[in-house]
């Protein structure tokens, strides 16, 4: 497994891995905003919890149709199978190194965007707490998209269709948190029910993956 | 006999064509019935006025739409664990009908809701669940349309559509933890003391049978056709060889 992760992590980060083009992505997406809404940085400041949670899972998004289509070209998807570890540990470790590519380096970041969108800085602390523990549900939740349209070729539109629609309970609860502790409200209800969900998503779903993988790969 | 002699294709076939003329006159009779009761003879409501006639289309189909999805769930799983060919392609076939009575319950919602609220659109938690359940049935719809092969694809479906009906029962409960309702709460629940009134509620159970009647008759109908395109697409196969 842990071959795997490093396989998986180097592939990504060596050039044409795209390691960086999420974090590109994010940027851009953030530098458009204002653009699109006025640079008033009242408004800016109050919606800058949603835009940032927004573009980092467009960002996480991005990434997806990596994580299978490549191992699937090569052939190497198949050797994976049937390596000696359970195809549930392969679903666990391609999850885990989209994460430590994407949703780490988002987490990260995202205070330094929120600079750029007048986010109330008591919040910093927050918008980090709360990618890192919602970005493993995206990872897990696209890494299950990505082994559905592992098979199709040109799945890119249909992954989106597909997994932007799971992300939902994540979101809410990812920007609820944030605007919570704005607000100066209290953010641990959402914070926990995020937790939950990621831990819930985390212990299930590979399984999922793992049964639809080996569906395409009958 | 169980009741599962009934899954087999020919079987299936040969029950399904004396039922289906049935199904659709009985849908027609209730919603006529309902429609043209809850249209022309019900009295108009004291504050909505006339408005209060769009709940014989509106409640009937909010009520298919989610009903049609938890009949492909139900589908999905018999085909996953007893893998009969009729149940995937139900669960196929449920689909477009379900969106289209999501799609007839949004609008109806919208008509009524700028007369009432003064707003086509509210980011109430209910409207909201069902624009994300919208889209749960795009993504299953184009899944389907995305694969080849029939059995992967009815394999790949079912599982979306199961891990799909956690997440949007997630999303559900998420939306109300999100924003405060506009929409009024249940009010055909049999527990309660407090229900609609007894005019409008009898007409509206005449439409309710009707939406469920056509619901049903459209699925078999669909059915039949994808049990006939399979049919189409093996002997095409088999004449090519």
């Amino acid at each position: 497994m842990i071959a795997l992760l490093r396989r998986d992590l180097m592939l990504a980060t060596r050039a044409g891995g795209g390691f960086g083009l999420g974090l590109v992505f994010f940027l851009i997406v953030v530098v458009l905003v204002p653009f699109g809404v006025g640079p008033e940085t009242a408004i800016l400041s109050r919606i800058a919890p949603g835009i940032l949670w927004v573009a980092a899972l467009l960002a996480a998004l991005l990434s997806l149709d990596r994580i299978f289509a490549l191992d699937h070209e090569d052939g190497s998807l198949s050797l994976l199978a049937t390596a000696p570890i359970p195809l549930e540990a392969v679903a666990v470790v391609k999850a885990a190194a989209h994460w430590l590519t994407t949703g780490v380096p988002l987490a990260i970041a995202a205070p330094v965007l929120g600079v750029l969108l007048h986010l109330d800085p008591s919040a910093f602390g927050l918008v980090i707490v709360t990618l890192l523990l919602g970005t493993p549900a995206l990872s897990v939740i696209g890494t299950f998209g990505a082994a559905l349209t592992v098979g199709i070729r040109r799945g890119g539109l249909l992954l989106s269709l597909i997994v932007l629609p799971l992300y939902v309970p994540t979101l809410i609860f990812g920007a609820e948190a944030v605007r919570r502790g704005v607000g100066g409200l209290d953010p641990v209800t959402p914070l926990l029910m995020l937790g939950g969900i990621t831990a819930g998503a985390v212990a299930l779903l590979p399984f999922a993956t793992a049964a639809v993988l080996r569906m395409n790969l009958r | 006999m169980s009741m599962w002699e009934y899954a087999n294709p020919k079987r299936f076939m040969s029950w399904t064509g004396p039922v289906l003329p049935w199904a659709f006159g009985g849908a027609a009779v209730c919603l006529s019935v309902g429609l043209i009761w809850g249209f022309f003879f019900t009295p108009d409501e004291a504050r909505q006025g006339s408005t209060v006639k769009i709940i014989y289309l509106h409640v009937p189909a909010a009520l298919m739409a989610i009903n049609a999805w938890i009949m492909m769930l139900v589908a999905s799983l018999i085909w996953l664990v007893r893998r009969h060919h009729v149940s995937a392609l139900a669960a196929k076939a449920a689909a477009p009908v379900g969106v289209a009575m999501t799609l007839i319950a949004l609008a109806t919602g919208a008509i009524w809701g700028q007369p009432m609220w003064g707003t086509y659109w509210a980011w109430d938690p209910r409207l909201t669940s069902f624009l994300i359940l919208f889209l749960f049935y795009l993504g299953y719809m184009a899944l389907w349309a995305a694969i080849d092969d029939p059995d992967t694809a009815a394999d790949l479906t079912s599982v979306l559509c199961m891990v799909g009906s956690v997440f949007a029962l997630l999303s559900r409960y998420a939306v109300n933890f999100w924003n405060q309702g506009l929409h009024q709460g249940a009010s055909l629940s049999l527990d309660k003391e407090k229900n609609v009134a007894d005019v409008f509620y009898q007409p509206l159970l005449f439409a309710i049978a009707g939406f469920v009647l056509l619901f049903f008759a459209l699925v078999l109908l669909r059915t039949r056709t994808e049990i006939r395109t399979r049919r189409l697409r093996a002997l095409i196969r088999r004449e090519g060889q």
